[in-house]
């Protein structure tokens, strides 16, 4: 492939662009993800920075734990993120494919038990399928779901969380039943990743392993999904979320498009549940399905509108809030009179405290700053970009 | 045909429920354009109240009941004019995650006044039989056809006769046009929300006149109104009656003849035929049996 002609050849375009760091002379400089040097020092800094936190002395294993489930929550939020603030499909069903994702998990990696079957697969076969199972479910669903809208649609979803809970529950040779199963061992050749190792004459203790894998499923994921959405696809998305009528007037298949939103969405949560699943350790249809389940939808909604609307980084952001609050509640509960553990008889407890924390910033963001805290930074960012002006 | 009487008309009397409260959900919608959440606490503590009135006041049944539909027809006021009103104009969901916010505050509330108890509403009709059509059916199950269709009948005949009804209406139809011809659009919020909540204390006195009475959970049983409003249509009070009695036909066929005729469904599969045939008429019709097309413009 030779380059256009009009291009400026790179020496020169380097010599032209020392001190005019933000001047795009070619049209992929400009669309690059990292397009200025700030975003790659600082992407690149923040990347080294978790790596390196479990070799240092402020990760114990606890804290490892919640970032693991942050990086897992991540995941979920992502493809919430891109069916939901991408392509404008308010979805209330995730937690149906976060559990579908889960079970499949367990019953591809699982070992068999007394009513429960389990093929005891390696890794590298049963976390893909944990993504594939849920995102066949979802192209089976998504044509329905593309003929509804709005609140119809969110009231549809939700149904899913209650049948769901129901095939969970009475699937009892996949799922175990009533009781649930254990979580499946995530083993490729030989290698648990949730095992103490030993790695170069390194040691590496059970957590540090896990967070380094998912870590590195998160960036793996997480590129995968900000290319598709700057993609054909990802602009269909946007067409389809601002007016569904004008996309489809200037040409932009409707289904093929909401089909292909919802499709990958689950894929998302599915490997998000079948990574949940070792975090759990033992999983039972009432962790997803039901009222639970319709919970943890709304935390997942939670992840995205505080986070950021169909920002990758935002839904990052998001996760790490949702996942991270409860814990700080947790240990402020300790400083305030009124609240206090279950059965503790305080006036609210830390799991109230954290329903109205979600609820009340969720109304707050939507109202005042639609964007999240992702549009928060860029808020902060362009203040100081202008800085001393006010624009 | 004998035994299916007994079927029929306990799925009667669950979908009349179903229907009261589908009912409030609408009229709030039409008025407002927000789902209301808050509407199973609200039946929780309306049912609470009937049960305070009575054992702790001495109420006679009915005045209590009456007197539980006031108080609760005030709160939903109250919340409207505290948490709501401050709303309009602002995104739908975050309206919707507001009425939210209430659910759960209103549910704490409840969980403090009835802590982890089953409490009884002192209902005369208990688990007396009666004979009807040569079978023996609940007494509740005719309670409950009889008092709920009364109740969404004087609401119908409301809206339709009266002229605050009309103003109701008109608010519903279009907030501005309303305004400008004179109507009071934010008292018609408030009294919409009022007769919500005073049909949520009267489903709720009827639920929990059950065997199994009153406790903080069942307010559950509520999310069932949310398929019966899609399958009706979102803004149709008629859909939400027939949706009401076809769901809880559906549920109680199922309860009774699944087991034997279709096994493989599982037990307990009529918690979830609601959203089933919630599902499965979407998809032919996607905006319910009787709601109004959204007309969409580019």
């Amino acid at each position: 492939m030779s380059a256009p002609p009009d291009t400026i050849e790179p020496k020169a375009a380097r010599a032209t662009l020392r001190g005019r760091p933000e001047l795009y002379t070619r049209y992929a400089a400009d669309q690059a993800l990292l397009n200025t040097n700030a975003k790659k020092f600082w992407t690149l800094a923040l990347l080294l920075a978790v790596i390196i936190l479990p070799f240092t002395p402020f990760a114990t294993r606890a804290w490892l734990g919640n970032l693991t489930v942050v990086m897992i929550y991540a995941i979920g939020g992502i493809g919430l993120n891109l069916v939901t603030g991408f392509a404008g499909q308010v979805s209330l069903g995730h937690a149906f494919f976060i559990g579908l994702g889960a079970f499949t998990a367990a019953f591809v990696g699982g070992t068999p038990g007394r009513t429960a079957g389990g093929l005891e697969l390696e890794m590298w076969i049963w976390l893909p399928l944990a993504g594939l199972v849920p995102m066949a479910v979802g192209l089976l669903v998504a044509p329905l779901a593309a003929r509804v809208r709005g609140l119809y649609l969110a009231i549809l979803t939700l149904g899913l969380v209650f049948l769901g809970e129901h095939i969970f529950r009475e699937w009892e040779f996949v799922t175990g039943g009533f009781i649930g199963r254990r979580a499946p061992e995530p083993v490729i050749a030989g290698f648990n990743f949730n095992q103490r190792q030993e790695i170069f004459g390194v040691d590496f203790e059970r957590e540090a392993i896990f967070y380094l894998f998912c870590f590195v499923l998160l960036v793996i994921l997480a590129v995968l999904a900000r290319n598709l959405a700057r993609s054909k696809s990802g602009r269909a998305f946007a067409a389809v979320r601002d007016r569904d009528v004008a996309a489809e007037v200037m040409g932009v298949p409707l289904l093929k498009t909401k089909v292909l939103a919802f499709g990958v969405s689950s894929f998302y949560a599915g490997i998000c549940g079948g990574l949940l699943a070792i975090a759990f350790g033992q999983i039972t249809p009432e962790n997803f399905g039901g009222l639970a389940g319709l919970l943890l939808s709304v935390e997942f909604l939670a992840v995205i509108l505080i986070g950021g609307v169909a920002t990758i980084s935002g839904s990052i952001i998001g996760a790490a809030f949702v996942v991270l609050l409860p814990r700080f509640v947790e240990i402020a509960s300790a400083y305030i009179p009124f609240v206090g553990g279950q059965g503790s008889g305080a006036f609210l407890t830390i799991f109230q405290v954290n329903q109205i924390l979600f609820g009340a910033l969720i109304v707050a963001f939507l109202i005042l700053e639609p964007r999240g805290l992702f549009g928060l930074w860029l808020r902060m960012r362009n203040y100081w970009k202008a800085w001393p002006f006010s624009y | 045909m004998e035994e299916l009487i007994p079927v029929i008309v306990r799925g009667l009397g669950v979908g009349s429920t179903y229907a009261l409260l589908a009912v409030g959900f609408v009229i709030i919608y039409r008025a407002t354009d927000v789902v209301n959440f808050a509407q199973p606490a609200l039946m929780i503590l309306g049912a609470y109240y009937v049960s305070f009135y009575v054992f702790n006041l001495g109420m006679p049944f009915p005045v209590a009941v009456i007197a539980s539909m006031i108080t609760m027809a005030a709160v939903a006021a109250l919340t409207e004019r505290i948490a709501l009103r401050p709303m309009v104009g602002e995104p739908p969901f975050a309206a919707a995650m507001v009425t939210f916010g209430v659910f759960v505050a209103l549910f704490i509330l409840a969980f403090r006044l009835i802590g982890t108890n089953v409490i009884v509403v002192g209902d005369p009709w208990g688990l007396e039989r009666m004979d009807f059509l040569g079978a023996r059916v609940n007494q509740i199950d005719i309670a409950k056809i009889v008092i709920s269709m009364i109740a969404i009948a004087i609401v119908g005949i409301f809206l339709k006769r009266s002229r605050v009804g009309l103003a109701m209406r008109a608010t519903a139809l279009d907030q501005e046009v309303a305004l400008a011809q004179g109507v009071n659009v934010g008292r018609m919020f408030g009294l919409s929300w009022a007769i919500s909540g005073a049909l949520a204390a009267l489903a709720g006195m009827l639920i929990g006149t059950a065997a199994g009475g009153v406790s903080p959970l069942v307010a559950f049983v509520a999310l069932k109104a949310l398929p019966v409003i899609i399958l009706g249509g979102l803004d149709s009070i008629q859909g939400s009656v027939y949706a009401g009695i076809i769901i809880g036909l559906a549920e109680s066929f199922t309860r009774t003849y699944a087991g034997t005729y279709a096994p493989w469904l599982g037990s307990n599969f009529d918690i979830v035929v609601p959203y089933a045939i919630m599902i499965v008429v979407l998809m032919v019709r996607p905006y319910g049996l009787f709601g109004t097309k959204e007309v969409v413009r580019v």
